[in-house]
């Protein structure tokens, strides 16, 4: 990056299927995946003499989103016809906003980076609601096929203004606003099914000579991973600066250009320009009526939006203490595994205990049993009960994920299962010096090698903790145990 | 104004219309002269006039999301002109 | 002619069934037979007899058997072929079209099965409603019953002469610049379209979506106010259609007007008036003066810009609505699309498989239009030609509302002449628009309006009185005609055809 006589420019197209039962103008459903042309209505294949009729919720969710990225609404907006004549278009003009898009300005959060840059946000340009078209597939044989299945769906289009300087940033920017998506429940953002789909503006401002120079524009289509949308601009930033460094050709000397990411080659490629340049005739919609939002729209509206990622991030470390690291990995998981966090904390559970036992074994289970944090048969008063205990050191942490294991089992709560299973921490200074005197007696070898040198002491006296937790049945308080063992080892190794 | 032939080509490519090169020759004289004939609009002056895109001007007219019963695919696809068992058929699109 | 036909209107008919003086089964064979042998009219596109004497039938079982029929039970009803019959040939006049069977209703269409009427075949029409003759239609001209030489009017002409012809005691049609009020005044009917949102667009195929609206023809009005009010209301399938509580049309009807303030309008005077259609509109002028109406000049100024405007508003839309049709989901595919003129080896192939599909499947008219409405939207013109047409058509609308501040409806002639005989104006494309001078600016309001027969020329062709009146009005907009129609015999006379 830093290493390069250029900064690379780069602007985000953005495209986010919201999520609706019905189609932004007609009645047909929304769902992804269904066979070819099984879920389409007279209005969404284009038929003669149908007509749309605009989705309440398709409004509202794009209007939820826009505010919350601080985007200005406008009082009156109103639905324009984008002409071009495309195989998987049906009436061959798209219903999209023009001139009067719901929705200006506002900004994507750019979350800072693991090696520290980043951070910071980028400007929108605009929010606009718009139609999605049908899909394309092009066979083996002479013909292409055409499935109107997804023509129709509710797609808001988000335009960002070329502030972003890094690949990483690109996708850090992606990542965060497809959290905060789903936070607003606005949209399943899954870019492999296309609910999320990205397009990247990129340039690169090279600095020579005490001038910058500009090189052409290349909008890279057809970004369906996080990782395509890093790898492309990375590979694109450098193909622009090789060719520039072979002819010099700066934006003055050649219009924008669409190219296409290859996954598998792991390259961007010249698309074919379009057959005749692009003259979308836009003109009002006149089958639908403009919409005004009010004031009181907006404050239900803006009442209807809860915590949003960054915010939450912020309360977790300044509230709760968190680390920036435990934080995010809370807030990352989605708003119901945060708000569980959330629940846990308030039935009393210290915060980074909860956090550590969501971190890794509510999510761990979760994701071995496959089910959401709905369906998590230990519901949070019941964790803030166990880890209290665990706190308290009634329990040491192995004991703890045994009982927690036995309330996933059962459904039991902490108190019935410990009673049941006899779970209890020893902290008897005598017992546990028994088990250390037995544990050593057993492993001499451990002895020896301590002496030796050869083998790290840490990992040797690991060893012999975890020998004589054994000796007690797991029930040593931990704590303990450390102490007396090396109590016990200097006493040997003097 | 006047409208060339090459003009009322490129239009005729926008509007995905072929045209023979005699027709080209006819379409061009007639918008030629309803365009003059339509041109009297610009000596009026509309200075602060807004647009009226609907003679009957209503506001927010929305529909519940509701799902209904899909088109079953035979009905779909029943009136296309060229298709397979599942999905419409155009000539070959590649990228 | 059947006897059962002589002088027949939708509520004679209504009578005779009712009074089991008639079946809707013996009605609708004698409409068939009718149809089978005035076939030189041209008028039906498209007309299946066996579905129609079928659910004549099943009215007549609901009936006989004492169950509700609706307030149109057992009476036919042709249908302009510009609206959606599910499973039926929806061709809007066009090879295009030719093969096209929606799986839909048009919300008028299901209103009208619901009131009980038999839809009785598929009138014929200008191509997708682009015209003033009927002449542009993929299914060849229609004959005006009146005068065999001349045409229709249109583009509804199949829907005004089936009922002049009574072929259909009543039909549906459409008007986009005045498609029903034109052709209603060259076949001698009464022709009726709404304010803009009174009836669902839903399942009309668009022409110019901003300007259609679906209205009836009848022989009188209080036939005009039943179907007005079987077809009428909000539609949640359109969102353009107006949530306003609908009238009782036909129970107002006859109540006179305590007062009745008739407007004329100079506009409608102008060069180009043909003065056999001024006469007859002076004298129905002098007939609303006899019945006690008050006469009043009003002026509005920018109705001579009606007719650019409405060459810019409706190609536009025109040109938008009509892109669907390329060969890929439904309509005709032309079968080669090899390059075949300079220019076209560049273009890829499915570019000219749509080119060359929709230069067979649409005629010269629709294709003009969409060329003039491309132009008009295109990057470097819109401003200058569309925009502007869209403040114009405000100013239009405002010399409406300030007219309406002083009278109760406008009226004067229909159209500037009487209907022209057939080929007499495809050379000459302005004054073909012009025919529409006066009912134009109605669509480009918004505001509804009637034609009503108020005469005939010295060689027997009707002529018809316009009126208009202020949007949502239908209700006084059908008493001030009544007053009219009370005191005249003009919509008793049916044209003297053999049959
Ligand atoms: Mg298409
Ligand atoms: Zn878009």
């Amino acid at each position: 990056m830093s290493s390069q006589p250029y900064d690379v420019v780069i602007g985000l197209e953005i495209h986010v299927q919201l999520q609706t039962e019905s189609k932004m103008f007609s009645w047909g459903g929304t769902e992804f995946g269904l066979p070819p042309n099984t879920q389409t209505d007279p209005v969404s294949l284009g038929m003669p003499g149908t007509l749309p009729v605009m989705n309440r919720k398709a409004f509202e969710l794009a209007l939820k989103t826009a505010v919350a990225l601080g985007a200005k609404i406008a009082p009156f907006t109103k639905w324009d016809r984008k002409n071009y004549y495309y195989p998987d278009l049906p009436k061959n003009y798209q219903v999209s906003q023009y001139d009067l898009p719901f929705s200006t300005g506002g900004k994507l959060d750019i979350p800072p980076r693991k090696d520290g840059g980043g951070g910071g946000h980028c400007a929108l340009t605009r929010v606009h609601l718009e139609e999605d078209t049908g899909k394309l597939t092009h066979g083996v044989g002479e013909h292409s096929e055409i499935d109107l299945n997804r023509a129709g769906i509710p797609l808001l289009e988000i335009v960002g203004e070329p502030e972003i300087r890094s690949a990483a940033d690109a996708r850090g920017c992606l990542e965060e606003l497809r959290l905060t998506l789903r936070y607003l429940g606005v949209s399943d953002c899954e870019m492999q099914e296309g609910s999320l789909r990205c397009d990247a503006n990129v340039n690169l401002h090279i600095h020579k000579d005490g001038r910058t120079i500009a090189t052409p524009i290349v909008e890279i289509k057809n970004l369906n991973s996080f990782r395509a949308v890093e790898k492309a601009i990375n590979y694109e930033a450098d193909r622009q600066y090789e060719k520039w460094k072979r002819d010099g050709l700066t934006i003055k000397d050649a219009p924008k250009g669409t190219w296409g990411w290859d996954d598998d080659l792991e390259r961007t490629k010249p698309q074919r320009e379009k057959e005749t340049a692009a003259d979308y005739r836009y003109f009002p919609d006149p089958d639908l009526v403009p919409v005004v939002v009010d004031e009181a729209w907006l404050e239900r509206v803006r009442a209807s939006i809860g915590e949003l990622p960054a915010a939450r991030r912020r309360r977790y470390e300044t509230e709760h203490g968190l680390s920036a690291y435990d934080a995010n990995v809370l807030v990352e998981q989605g708003d119901d595994v945060a708000a569980y966090y959330d629940a846990v904390v308030a039935a009393g559970g210290e915060p980074k205990l909860a956090s550590n036992w969501i971190q890794q074994d509510v999510l761990r289970t979760m994701k071995d049993r496959k089910v959401a944090i709905a369906e998590f048969p230990v519901k949070p008063d019941a964790l803030a009960d166990l880890i209290g205990r665990v706190g308290r050191k009634e329990l040491n942490t192995n004991q703890g994920r045994e009982v927690l294991g036995r309330m996933i089992e059962t459904g039991d709560p902490a108190e019935k299962v410990i009673e049941l299973g006899g779970y209890k921490m020893v902290s008897d200074n005598d017992a546990i010096a028994k088990a250390v005197e037995a544990a050593l007696a057993a492993n001499p070898q451990a002895i020896a090698d301590l002496k030796g040198g050869k083998k790290k002491p840490e990992a040797v006296k690991g060893f012999l903790r975890g020998q004589v937790m054994k000796q007690t049945g797991g029930k040593a308080n931990p704590a303990l145990v450390g102490e007396l063992l090396e109590a016990r080892l200097s006493e040997l190794l003097a | 104004m006047s409208l060339s032939t090459e003009e009322v080509a490129k239009v005729a490519v926008l509007a995905r219309l072929r045209l023979a090169p005699e027709e080209l020759e006819t379409f061009t004289g007639q918008l030629n002269a309803i365009v003059d004939y339509v041109a009297q609009l610009q000596a009026l002056d509309t200075t602060g006039v807004e647009p009226l895109a609907h003679g009957v001007e209503v506001r927010n007219v929305f529909r519940d999301d509701a799902r209904g019963p899909a088109l079953p695919r035979e009905a779909a696809l029943a009136n296309a002109p060229k298709r397979n068992a599942e999905s419409f058929l155009v000539p070959a699109v590649l990228d | 002619m059947n006897d059962l036909l002589k002088d027949a209107t939708v509520t004679s008919l209504l009578a005779k069934l009712e009074a089991r003086e008639v079946s809707s089964e013996e009605l609708v064979r004698a409409y068939v037979d009718r149809a089978g042998a005035l076939g030189r009219l041209n008028v039906y596109a498209h007309l299946d007899a066996d579905r129609a004497l079928e659910r004549a039938r099943a009215i007549d079982a609901d009936r006989a058997a004492g169950r509700p029929v609706g307030p149109l039970g057992g009476v036919p009803v042709a249908i302009k072929d510009v609206l959606c019959v599910e499973g039926e040939p929806t061709t809007c006049g066009s090879r295009m079209l030719r093969d096209f069977r929606p799986p839909y209703d048009a919300t008028a269409i299901v209103k009208l099965r619901e009131a009980g009427a038999v839809l009785f075949g598929k009138t014929n029409m200008d191509e997708f409603a682009m015209g003033s003759s009927t002449e542009s239609s993929f299914h060849g001209p229609t004959l005006n019953p009146w005068d065999e030489t001349r045409i229709p009017g249109g583009s509804s002409g199949g829907s005004a002469a089936a009922v002049a012809a009574d072929l259909a005691p009543a039909s549906l049609g459409t008007d986009t610049g005045g498609s029903i009020r034109q052709p209603a005044s060259f076949c001698g009917v009464v022709g009726l379209k709404p304010t803009y949102g009174r009836v669902s667009r839903y399942g009309l195929i668009a022409f110019a979506s901003s300007l259609d609206q679906i209205g009836p023809f009848t022989h009188d009005l209080a036939d005009a106010a039943l179907l007005l009010k079987v077809i009428s209301g909000r539609d949640e399938r359109d969102a353009t259609s107006v949530d306003r509580p609908v009238p009782d049309y036909s129970a107002s009807l006859d109540r006179k007007p305590e007062s009745l303030r008739i407007g004329v309008a100079r506009e409608f005077f102008t060069e180009g008036l043909d003065p056999e259609v001024e006469s007859a509109v002076r004298e129905a002028i002098r007939v609303y003066e006899k019945a006690g109406a008050r006469i009043k000049e009003v002026s509005l100024p920018h109705s001579g810009y009606g007719i650019p405007v409405y060459y810019i508003v409706a190609p536009a839309e025109c040109s938008s609505n009509l892109a669907r049709y390329d060969g890929t989901i439904f309509g005709h595919r032309a079968e080669d699309w090899s390059p075949r003129y300079p220019g076209e080896e560049d273009l890829h192939p499915l570019v000219r498989m749509m080119m060359a599909s929709r230069a067979e499947g649409f005629g010269a008219e629709v294709k003009r239009r969409i060329m003039l409405g491309t132009f008009a939207l295109s990057a470097g013109y819109a401003d200058q030609y569309y925009n502007q047409a869209l403040k114009v058509r405000r100013l239009i609308r405002d010399d409406f509302d300030a007219a309406f501040q002083d009278v109760d409806v406008i009226v004067g002639p229909t159209s500037p002449t009487p209907a022209f005989e057939l080929g007499g104006r495809s050379d000459d494309l302005l004054s073909m628009y012009l025919s529409d001078i006066y009912t134009v600016t109605a669509n480009l309001a918004g505001i509804p309006g009637l034609s009503v027969p108020c005469g005939q020329t010295k060689t027997g062709l009707p002529i018809g009185l316009q009126l208009l009146a202020p949007a949502f009005a239908e209700e006084s907009l059908l008493r001030a005609a009544r007053v009219f129609e009370r005191e005249t015999d003009w919509h008793l006379r049916r044209p003297a055809i053999g049959s």
